[in-house]
């Protein structure tokens, strides 16, 4: 996959700011109906240390709220369980396209996953010792017709969201070495 | 245990609710000994501060016992008593390691994080008893509160203290300094403040003790008007005088060098604007009353230091932005830093440079919280603090 953060023609903004969904001319795996989801977050820890827990991907469900479980079948293979609405969960293989320690890793669905996706994970110095800027770019191919609708909902409606919620609990657990949390009855007990 | 519940508009009951528990590793459980009805505890009690849900637990100024301690938390120890500032805060973000405790990145959680990044562009930090905006923590108006990054916020006091000298660390003895630091005060300058509530008058004094030339209170609370004299302040009663007129009198024409908007989003007034404020929120076109405020910019002297510690939370009109930029006015304002600000304070009322229980008017049980909250807003000329002690009477 090209990056898909590169910068437009017109400005410095990355593609995912974009108000409307155009798309990048001449970006081969890129079709027209994916969804590109974007989004950066300040880590204070050094960047090696933030590859290193994300690229065990057992640790991921410990911050990505949706994924259940993730099993590693060898050095680039792992099996995702991820929970969709409504309780219902969607499963696929992914392997991992580019692994630059300390600095980027890169997944893809294999074929017959439900929905087609693709991320990746960047990490960069920041300037001003200010940490590590992790980067996180998805794109979704979401299913379309009856059968897919509700996978559709999830993949479709929420990664923005997701994303954005999993990346401040990745900030959380990495600054803080724990998760933030008001959920009653006994972390914030409520009437 | 028992716990005040907000159930909705003017509708707080004491209710029975589980016991909180260490969750988080940071997590420390505090046995509340003494709590206080804040000025903007009136702001949920009206509901003007959205996302509260029926049966949150409020209260964000408390103090009390450590009675249990997470595993990763090796700085409290069981049996300490501590202050609990309001703001919840890491200590490691970005943010935190500049002191700026109130926009820590980390204490609200990614759920609730959202709703005010959508309002406010940013998400901001989680404090106790404050709403879903600032996380949805239980708050202090409780027999015990889970204090999250507890190696981070409470601070200990040392014995032989009684709780209603220290109590006010909490919240309203920062916010009074922290607005009249941001005034940047130099010792020629006026400095005029707004409402003589409790962190007015605390701002009367902080400002005093950081060096002002002159402090003067305004309000229209006789009562409240005497506590601020008796600080120092020369008082102007804004139902009876005009204010920009008085203050330009009481300045040679100069006016303020700096003004401090202890008021917030539910100032009182009787002008036309004040009028079609009020209007407005009853019919949710706007959420803030900002009467005082624009009243505070037109009466700041050019290039004059404008500190606004009242709480808002939304959005208004009729913001006289052409006097702001004309004049020059510098501006600065949030939610305090308390953590910052918690030592140098404990410091000096230790050292009887600073007293605050006179504001304490007030003492009453958990159990009488409900008529607290009543009381405190329907007779702000005589209650000017209520104090809870969940515990009862306690002895140090």
């Amino acid at each position: 996959m090209s990056d898909p953060i590169a910068h437009t023609a017109h400005d410095d903004a990355p593609l995912s700011a974009a108000k409307h969904p155009a798309r990048p001319e001449g970006e081969p795996n890129q079709a027209p109906g994916d969804v590109l989801v974007g989004r950066s977050v300040t880590i204070d820890r050094p960047r090696e240390e933030l590859y290193a827990f994300w690229r065990d991907f057992t640790n991921l469900p410990r911050f990505m709220e949706n994924v259940r479980h993730v099993a590693i079948k060898d050095g680039t293979h792992s099996h995702w369980v991820v929970e969709g609405p409504a309780g219902k969960t969607v499963e696929w293989d992914s392997a991992i396209t580019a692994d630059e320690p300390g600095r980027l890793i890169a997944w893809r669905s294999l074929d017959g996953a439900s929905v087609r996706n693709s991320g990746q994970v960047e990490f960069l110095d920041s300037p001003d010792d200010r940490g590590t800027v992790v980067r996180v770019t998805l794109t979704y191919d979401p299913p379309a017709g009856g059968v897919g609708q509700l996978i559709a909902k999830l993949f479709q409606r929420e990664p923005k969201v997701q994303a954005r919620q999993d990346l401040r609990r990745f900030k959380q657990l990495m600054e803080t070495g724990e998760v933030a949390t008001a959920q009653p009855p006994y972390a914030a007990p409520r009437a | 245990m028992r716990a005040l519940t907000w159930h909705g508009k003017h509708d707080v009951r004491v209710d029975t609710v589980p016991d909180p528990k260490i969750i988080n590793p940071r997590d420390a459980i505090i046995k509340i000994t003494s709590t206080a009805i804040c000025g903007s505890d009136l702001h949920l009690y009206d509901h003007t501060i959205p996302t509260l849900k029926a049966g949150d637990v409020l209260g964000h100024e408390f103090m009390g016992e450590v009675v249990e301690v997470g595993p990763g938390n090796s700085r409290l120890k069981v049996g300490q008593r501590v202050v609990v500032p309001f703001v919840i805060a890491c200590g490691q973000c970005f943010f935190c390691k500049q002191q700026q405790f109130s926009a820590c990145d980390n204490s609200n959680p990614a759920e609730t994080a959202d709703m005010s990044e959508f309002l406010y562009g940013y998400p901001m930090t989680g404090a106790f008893g404050y709403s879903h905006l600032t996380g949805g923590y239980a708050g202090g108006q409780a027999e015990y509160v889970r204090v999250p990054f507890s190696d981070v916020g409470p601070i200990v006091i040392p014995d032989g203290i009684e709780d209603e000298k220290v109590l006010f660390l909490s919240d309203i003895l920062p916010t009074g300094w922290m607005a009249a630091e941001n005034c940047d005060i130099k010792p020629t300058d006026t400095v005029a403040v707004w409402g003589a509530g409790p962190v007015g008058l605390f701002a009367v004094q902080s400002a005093l003790a950081l060096g002002a030339h002159r402090v003067i209170s305004i309000d229209h609370y006789p009562h409240r008007l005497d506590l601020a004299k008796a600080l120092g302040a020369e008082v102007i009663n804004f139902e009876e005088v005009d204010v920009r007129e008085a203050l330009v009198e009481m300045t040679g024409g100069i006016g303020p060098d700096a003004c401090i908007d202890a008021v917030g989003m539910e100032s009182h007034g009787v002008s036309a604007d004040a009028v079609m404020d009020k209007v407005k929120a009853a019919v949710k076109l706007v959420t803030d009353r900002t009467h005082g405020l624009r009243q505070v910019i037109i009466a700041c002297r050019k290039g004059g230091k404008l500190s606004i510690p009242g709480v808002y939370g939304g959005v208004t009109d009729k913001f006289p932005i052409g006097a702001l930029m004309e004049k020059g006015l510098s501006v600065k304002s949030g939610q305090t830093h308390v953590q910052k600000y918690m030592p140098q304070l404990l410091q000096m009322i230790l050292e009887g440079k600073l007293d605050t229980t006179f504001l304490i008017s007030h003492r009453l049980s958990l159990e009488e919280a409900p008529t607290g909250y009543k009381m405190f807003k329907e007779q702000q000329n005589e209650v000017t603090k209520v104090v809870l002690k969940p515990h009862g009477e306690t002895r140090h």
